[in-house]
């Protein structure tokens, strides 16, 4: 269109310049943006197409096969992420949410500008030095790497994701709710708990939903606090606690007590490994973690804009 | 419906509601106990390596971090130096930086300013869950496909071409591992995990940009890449400078892919085609197998430097977003 006028019209070179360049740098945006896909693109499809030849069943219902000899499956990893999340969940929502609570009720005093400044800082700090971190104060003091120290370690990397959302989502919640319930007489926590924390419920749950999502991709905070353990299994655990009459504290002790193993550390330790079937491990264990990972995001995110939307932001 | 039985309650419940308020005291109690402990955290972290670290401080010294001590890491003699892994971290997140940001900036302005409406949900999708692989599966794509498709033969043409240049010769001396396991392999793999970052940062700052920007450039004639490139990239450029620096830190605390594919050796001299090692490889790779007391406490220290860059480059990174964002409420 643009270029129609230019050319009936005999304008001055510099205009046509000025117009090449505009073209040129705008279209080199749009392949910048492409370039940068490219990866995703290429990771996705190649650890879909890699770990989905060598999946199977064995492989989420199996421990490990000796090294060197092909079958087995990863149910220890499997387990151990599942109960470190959980530790870790258990660990960090509570006090993230009222820390974000605090944030919404009194967001300009110096301690909600220190917690804001702590967060960051502590979304910025790097998970490796977390696990150093966590090493020191729970591994050293119990004496032992455990499934219960991996845990703490990622409730570290989940409590800034969350608080930080958390606030943002409390923080849309309209005014007005918050005061009719107190001038109806409602205790402040009561006005927080059954009014606000409702209608910023399904915003709060993606925030945990991508914390939940990070944590699961963790490493580096587990390499020496979880440690890693090839025969982590809780059914096992279960059933030996059962037969010698244990509590179930006293079980809950082990499952808690034991080193534990995750997806990624098992796929950190088995991409290294000289014997093909491990690596072949590998990239399943590749597959499942960025299936999860991603379904994870695609989910809290598309949520959170289909609710912002909802709310007519 | 028993309303109309009304059960007093004993005086002292009273009294303890009263004071209580309600709950509200104790409530409040919560919330401030919940705020301090986040902030003492950080505060612990950084006292509680301190302190583990005191062995190693006290043995080597300034001379540990120093670039002219002479380098040794020996575990057997229980002599330290950090400075090869320091200048790994830094080397490859520069060169990370340098590629990273030009493919960033221009694809927040995309996503910004001219991105058509119905892609721009699913480009930012995108760009995100490129945020979001674990950074184990860029290692082990990394090992197994970058390095060998794409790593081996650029290191091998920039060694061939490059490793006679008179200044930057020494950088780019050869001869390129096979495996690929090098710092341009770390750097590369820390480009692409760190451009998300600094992209949706950087586009966040020019959507927060005022129209009237925009408008008033174009009024006057200005093309649209003159608009984005003399009024709103100046505009926004303490915003953008803070993602810039946001994905510094990133990239130099970014941790396992880095160790899957630099090849982990305190040697390797100072050229990028060598294999080297970061402050947070060194720490991922050593420190569960620490031989003693000393090892554990120096790689402790390591930890301490990486710990107070990246809470300078945050602190800082932080502090340039939002003065940007004070800027746009002010107009």
């Amino acid at each position: 269109m643009q270029k129609d006028i230019f050319a009936q019209v005999d304008l001055p070179r510099v205009y046509r310049r000025r117009q090449l360049v505009n073209s040129v740098m705008l279209g080199l945006t749009g392949l910048f943006l492409v370039l940068a896909i490219i990866p995703l693109i290429w990771i996705t499809v190649y650890v879909i197409i890699k770990g989905g030849h060598y999946i199977n069943l064995d492989f989420f219902i199996h421990l490990p096969r000796p090294m060197g000899t092909s079958g087995g499956g990863v149910l220890q990893a499997i387990e151990g992420s599942f109960v470190m999340v959980i530790i870790a969940s258990v660990i960090a929502i509570p006090p993230a949410l009222l820390a974000a609570f605090y944030l919404v009720t009194a967001p300009n005093t110096p301690l909600a500008t220190a917690v804001r400044f702590s967060t960051d800082l502590l979304a910025g700090i790097p998970s490796i030095v977390i696990g150093l971190f966590i090493y020191a104060i729970v591994v050293v003091t119990q004496k032992h790497y455990s499934a219960l120290a991996g845990g703490i370690a990622l409730s570290t990397i989940m409590l800034p994701v969350i608080i930080r959302s958390a606030e943002e989502m409390l923080k849309l919640v309209p005014r007005e709710l918050r005061e009719g319930a107190l001038a109806l007489g409602s205790p402040e926590w009561k006005a927080a708990l059954r009014v606000m924390l409702p209608a910023a419920a399904e915003g709060i749950l993606t925030g945990i939903m991508l914390s939940i999502a990070r944590a699961t991709g963790e490493t580096a905070p587990l390499l020496f606090t979880a440690l890693g353990n090839d025969n982590y299994e809780i059914g096992n655990m279960i059933r030996q606690g059962v037969r010698h009459h244990q509590s179930v504290l006293a079980i809950l002790g082990q499952i808690l007590d034991q080193p534990a193993d995750a997806l990624p550390l098992t796929l950190w330790k088995y991409a290294q490994q000289p014997y093909p079937e491990r690596v072949q491990q590998a990239w399943a264990v590749a597959l499942v973690l960025l299936l999860f990972v991603l379904t994870l995001n695609i989910l809290a995110r598309f949520w959170l804009s289909h609710r912002r939307r909802q709310l007519g932001e | 419906m028993n309303t109309t039985i009304v059960t007093k309650r004993p005086r002292w419940q009273q009294q303890l509601r009263y004071k209580l308020q309600h709950g509200d005291r104790l409530w409040k109690l919560l919330l401030l106990l919940a705020s301090i402990s986040v902030v003492v955290l950080v505060l612990w972290i950084a006292w509680r390596l301190w302190d583990q670290s005191a062995l190693s401080r006290h043995q080597f010294g300034w001379a540990f971090i120093s670039p002219w001590a002479p380098s040794s890491w020996n575990p057997a003699l229980d002599k330290f130096q950090a400075w090869p892994s320091i200048y790994g971290s830094l080397i490859t997140s520069i060169i990370a930086l340098l590629l990273a940001v030009p493919f960033s900036v221009g694809i927040a302005i995309f996503l910004a300013e001219l991105a058509p409406p119905v892609l721009r949900a699913p480009l930012n999708y995108m760009v995100e869950m490129l945020a979001a692989v674990p950074s184990v599966v860029y290692g082990l794509w990394g090992i197994y496909v970058f390095l060998p498709l794409v790593v081996v033969p650029l290191g091998n043409a920039l060694a061939a071409t490059g490793g006679q240049l008179p200044l930057l010769g020494g950088l780019l001396k050869g001869p390129m591992p096979v495996s690929g396991l090098s710092r341009l392999g770390a750097a590369l793999i820390l480009t692409i995990m760190i451009t998300p970052t600094i992209a949706a940062v950087s586009r966040d700052v020019l959507l927060a940009i005022p129209r009237s920007q925009r408008e008033a450039s174009l009024a006057l004639g200005a093309t649209q890449w003159e608009t984005i490139w003399q009024v709103l990239i100046p505009y926004g450029l303490s915003g953008i400078l803070g993602a810039v620096i946001l994905g510094l830190g990133r990239a130099i605390g970014e941790t396992m892919a880095v160790t899957m594919v630099i090849g982990n050796t305190t040697g390797g001299g100072n050229s990028i085609l060598r294999p080297g090692y970061t402050m947070a490889s060194i720490i991922a790779n050593e420190f569960a197998e620490a031989v003693s007391d000393m090892h554990a406490s120096a790689l402790i220290e390591v930890g301490v430097v990486l710990f107070v860059v990246t809470l300078l480059l945050n602190a800082l990174a932080r502090w340039l977003v939002w003065s940007v964002n004070r800027k746009t409420m002010g107009s």
